[in-house]
Formats: C-alpha cells, sequence, structure tokens
C-alpha cells in the first residue's frame, strides 16, 4: 500500500480515535490516547490489511514544558511494504503506560530502555529491569532535569581535577 | 642485569642475584588477557597478530584471567562494565599489572560527558602504564607492554612476595566482593 493510501485505510479503520500529524511536517504519524494505546497497536498489528508485524524502533521523548513524556513507535509491514508511525504521550509524573510486548515480543527490550533511561513503567511487563545503566543506578538520564549523583560504588562521575 | 659469567673447570658458569633470574623469567612470560570493551581491542588483536607478534617478548593472550598477568584496558568502559572488569581483576592471581589502553580507559575521552561512561580506568583500578591514542597503534601497546617489563626488572620479587602487595590506597568499587 502506498503511504497515503494507507494512512487513508487507517483513517477509516480508527474513526475519531486518532489525530494526524500536519502532513508537510515530514513523515505523517498518527497520535492516539494512551488509554488506546495497546488496542490500537493491536489492530494495526493484526488487521490483515495492514499487517504492521514488525515494531522496528520504539523509543520516549521527555516534553517537561508540557509535562508529558511522548512515545514513538516505528512500524512496519514485510508483506505490504509499507511503515507507519503511532505515537502517545504519557504524563510525566505517573509515567504509566500498557506494554506492547504482547503484540511485539521485540517491545521487551525496547520497554526495558525506555524504562531506564525515562523512568516509564509499563503494565503486565515480563521482565522490567534496567537494561543500559546499573540495576543500582539512581534516576534516569535522558529526562532534562535528570542530575548525575557524585559518585557510583565509590567511583566519581566526574574527573578530579 | 648485573651478573658476571665466571670460568669454572667443567665450563662457565653465572653469578647473580636470584631476584633478577625470577625477574627475567617474569618479564618475558607477560600474558595478557584476550578482553577488550570497544575498539581498541580491534587494536589489542592486532598487537597480537603476525605483524606487531608481541608474541615474541613473550606476550601472549589468555582468554582466563586465573592464567593471566596483566589486565588491558581497552576501551570504553561503562558503570554497568566497571564492576565485571573489577571481579575479573579480582580473579588475577598475584602479581598482577594493569595497563589503561586510548584515551577512553585513561579519562573517559570522546565520551566523558555521557551518564554511562566511567571517566578513566584509574578511578576503580590500580593503573600501571597509560598509553594515549584513540585508538593507540599496536607500537605504542608495545611499548606499553615494554614498560611494564621494566617496572618488574626493578621489582625486589623475593621480598614483595611474602608480603602483602595489595595498597589500601588503591581505588576500589564498593560492596562488590
Amino acid at each position: 500500500m502506498t503511504s497515503e493510501a494507507l494512512i487513508d485505510y487507517v483513517k477509516g479503520l480508527l474513526g475519531d480515535k486518532t489525530k494526524w500529524a500536519d502532513p508537510e511536517a515530514g513523515d505523517n504519524f498518527l497520535t492516539v490516547a494512551s488509554e488506546d494505546w495497546k488496542n490500537i497497536c493491536q489492530t494495526l498489528a493484526t488487521d490483515k490489511k495492514c499487517s504492521l508485524t514488525y515494531l522496528r524502533n520504539f523509543t520516549g521523548t521527555d516534553y517537561p514544558e508540557d509535562d508529558e513524556i511522548e512515545l514513538t513507535a516505528h512500524t512496519f509491514s514485510y508483506s505490504e511494504k509499507h511503515g507507519l508511525i503511532i505515537k502517545t504521550r504519557i504524563s510525566r509524573e505517573a509515567a504509566v503506560c500498557d506494554t506492547l510486548s504482547k503484540i511485539w515480543p521485540a517491545a521487551i527490550w525496547y520497554e526495558r530502555e525506555i524504562f531506564d533511561l525515562l523512568g516509564v513503567s509499563f503494565n503486565n511487563h515480563p521482565d522490567l529491569r534496567r537494561i543500559l545503566m546499573p540495576e543500582d543506578w539512581v534516576g534516569h538520564p535522558l529526562r532534562k532535569d535528570y542530575k548525575q549523583q557524585e559518585t557510583y560504588r565509590g567511583i566519581p562521575t566526574t574527573r578530579p581535577a | 642485569m648485573d651478573a658476571m659469567v665466571e670460568q669454572g673447570p667443567e665450563g662457565s658458569f653465572v653469578l647473580g642475584k636470584v631476584d633478577d633470574l625470577l625477574n627475567l623469567a617474569r618479564k618475558n612470560s607477560l600474558w595478557y588477557m584476550l578482553f577488550g570493551t570497544a575498539c581498541c581491542a580491534i587494536e589489542l588483536m592486532q598487537t597480537g597478530g603476525p605483524r606487531s607478534d608481541a608474541d615474541r617478548f613473550g606476550m601472549v593472550f589468555r582468554a582466563t584471567p586465573r592464567q593471566s598477568d596483566t589486565l588491558i584496558l581497552a576501551g570504553t568502559i561503562t558503570y554497568k562494565m566497571a564492576s565485571r572488569i573489577r571481579l575479573l581483576y579480582e580473579q588475577m592471581a598475584e602479581p598482577k599489572y594493569v595497563i589503561a589502553m586510548g584515551s577512553c580507559a585513561n579519562t573517559g575521552g570522546l565520551f566523558q560527558e555521557s551518564y554511562a561512561v566511567v571517566n578513566g580506568g584509574d578511578l576503580f583500578l590500580p593503573v600501571d602504564v597509560y598509553i594515549p591514542g584513540c585508538p593507540p597503534r599496536s607500537e605504542s601497546l608495545i611499548e606499553g607492554l615494554m614498560l611494564i617489563q621494566q617496572k618488574i626488572e626493578k621489582e625486589p620479587w623475593l621480598k614483595k612476595a611474602w608480603t602483602n602487595t595489595k595498597n589500601p590506597k588503591d581505588p576500589q568499587i564498593e560492596g562488590l566482593l
């Protein structure tokens, strides 16, 4: 399916549950409410015509001025040769979202990364641990207001002069 | 090495210190651990390869810390890796030496500002030799290993072997052992 045809099809499929970006602003993406996040991803992955069976990338961005964290999933369909970007926004304080790991198992590690670096917890995730930083690290480094601890287990985190 | 070659009735013999003999053997069997954390490890492999051939100095790689004398910190060290490297270091038998190879192992290098990278191997290990470069050429690494050889040459090993060589001022990782 071409990109325009896919967007038209998904608009018909999901109705008023989606918000679309300005087509002039580069790659088109759809934004959904965080309550619909898991169900909409399930629909897009299993629908015969969408068949977005491959999660190419899944990441998060911190927006302290909006008090929100944006989650971005890049999906692709090998059978239909088309891709779609899906986004959702969650509150920065609670930072909870449903897991996508039942839909795309690849999301297990991506969600561990988002948990590690942005502090988002995922409901029903099978193995939610830090993935890049040590288990006993304090804080989430990709939050914009992150302050690094001065020592980690006696190792100074800045080089002494 | 101060030694005298003497002529005896049944052939020549050498007069010297036992320390010198032991150190001669030690410095020419400087086995390093085959271990790298980032791209410097490529240059480490090159050093062991036929062109640089560290083997001609008796430096061969060992794939286990239990048989290694030298730990070469080859590459960027993250905080998660630091405690694992320290565990490898603790498993090596005394006497042991540490080389910080390349900018990252010296100071954190290019990644010094990163939240995940340790700003130098000497913050959690006692480093003997620092080799600059990004990455250092294999000639530099061989020179670093030869500096370790010179250090070994000067050690009063017979005296040192029976004392605790651990220095309380050496950097540590808390809560690891």
